[in-house]
């Protein structure tokens, strides 16, 4: 453990009906700790309606680096596209 | 969630939620709602997801049997795309406090319903031609104009499946049209499928206005943006222009274009049909369940596999700790 306190992630909801969105981390004892600062650090001009903390050591993410295994099969299929489609004019805002 | 809340701070708290909806803004899974709101939603959004499950059933029918490798790919993918569905709604509707396992309980007791168009059978290649563009393009309708309800994580879900919609009504519609300009046999398939096709996916749409349980409160509360019969027209204007390209006939005697409400006018849907198709006495409606249970029972021992081989991780890591 290191002498400063656990890292959290922060997310932010700025307006209702969006995502909360990472905005960065900051350090804290608890959860609620982790809020409060939220707050002072990352909504001093009302930037959201919601915050969203999470320990980072919690957090568990692939690494772009892996990409080519972990994605490799999604490249090669155009026709998950809609433009793979070609339609008669008339009838192509479908 | 509205654990005692006087008469008065009820009515205050439903005031400001009205409120809150008339003003566009959207409802959050945090905050107070009425309890008639939450299971209004959960109503809707698990049908919703139920229908996406079992709407694979009918297509997936197809997938060992495509005309082509190329069609096959296809097929699957948008097959796979529909389960995804299924995923992005249950779990935006876990986060009304129901759980995945009483959604899927109601549904195979039978007291959750799904689109009764998946009841019916997927006799010829040409169904799934009729499927992709009949009734996606009816559910893309409806799932449109559910971007804008009112409940957040609903909405989002809508604008992602909205995106991954896209290809879906455009593959069936060129499966259609490649059968419509092939042999005359071909031609005759694609007429078959959409003849049956056509009234089902109508249905789509639920019960007139007027006959509609729900919809005046789902109005209100902004869970449904346009009613049924207005997505219904809408579907109906754009699907003749559709037909007439590639040159097939919407079995609609009535089908005529009315100048005066800028509309076209058509026939009356089969009421009986659908509430025998609702209430399980579709052509299929015990096959698909049957299913679908079968499938949930079946993949019992790789979630108790998974939960056995996690809890043996955490042991093992416990005992080195210790
Ligand atoms: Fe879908
Ligand atoms: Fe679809």
């Amino acid at each position: 453990m290191s002498e400063h306190m656990q890292l959290f992630e922060v997310f932010i909801r700025s307006r209702r009906g969006l995502d909360h969105k990472h905005v960065g981390s900051l350090h804290a004892e608890a959860h609620a700790q982790a809020l409060e600062y939220a707050r002072d650090v990352y909504t001093r001009r009302s930037e959201g309606v919601s915050i969203w903390v999470v320990k980072s050591a919690d957090i568990v993410a692939s690494q772009e680096a892996d990409c080519e295994s972990f994605y490799d099969p999604l490249d090669d299929k155009p026709y998950r596209h809609a433009t793979h489609y070609q339609l008669p004019e008339e009838v192509d805002s479908m | 969630m509205t654990d005692n809340l006087s008469d008065q701070q009820l009515e205050q708290r439903e005031t400001e939620f009205q409120q809150r909806i008339d003003a566009e803004e959207k409802i959050e899974p945090k905050d107070w709602m009425p309890e008639k709101y939450r299971q209004n939603l959960i109503r809707q959004m698990s049908q919703h997801a139920h229908s996406e499950v079992i709407g694979m059933q009918p297509e997936g029918n197809w997938i060992t049997r495509a005309p082509t490798l190329h069609r096959k790919a296809i097929l699957l993918a948008k097959v796979q795309d529909e389960g995804g569905h299924g995923l992005y709604l249950y779990s935006a509707a876990e986060t009304l406090g129901i759980s995945r396992e009483e959604l899927i309980a109601s549904l195979h007791s039978g007291s959750a319903k799904y689109a009764s168009i998946f009841n019916y059978p997927t006799l010829s290649w040409a169904d799934i031609g009729a499927i992709g563009w009949l009734v996606d393009g009816a559910a893309i309708c409806n799932q449109v104009s559910l971007q804008r309800t009112s409940y957040g994580p609903y909405s989002r879900g809508m604008v992602r499946i909205c995106k991954e919609e896209s290809f879906h009504q455009r593959q069936g519609y060129h499966i259609m049209m490649t059968l419509a300009r092939g042999s005359a046999e071909q031609k005759e398939m694609a007429q078959d499928a959409l003849n049956r096709f056509w009234w089902p996916s109508l249905m789509m749409f639920g019960p007139h206005d007027a006959d509609s349980v729900h919809s005046a409160q789902s109005m209100k509360w902004k869970i449904k943006r346009q009613s049924n019969d207005e997505l219904r027209q809408k579907f109906v204007d754009q699907s003749v222009k559709q037909a007439e390209v590639i040159e097939l006939e919407l079995p609609d005697p009535d089908l005529k274009w009315n100048e005066e409400r800028g509309h076209y006018d058509f026939g009356e849907i089969d009421w009986e049909e659908f509430k025998r198709s609702m209430t399980g006495g579709g052509p299929c409606s015990r096959q698909r369940l049957a299913h679908n249970i079968q499938a949930h029972d079946d993949g019992a021992w790789v979630r108790e596999a998974m939960r056995a081989y996690e809890s043996k991780k955490r042991e093992a890591k416990d005992q080195a700790v210790a």
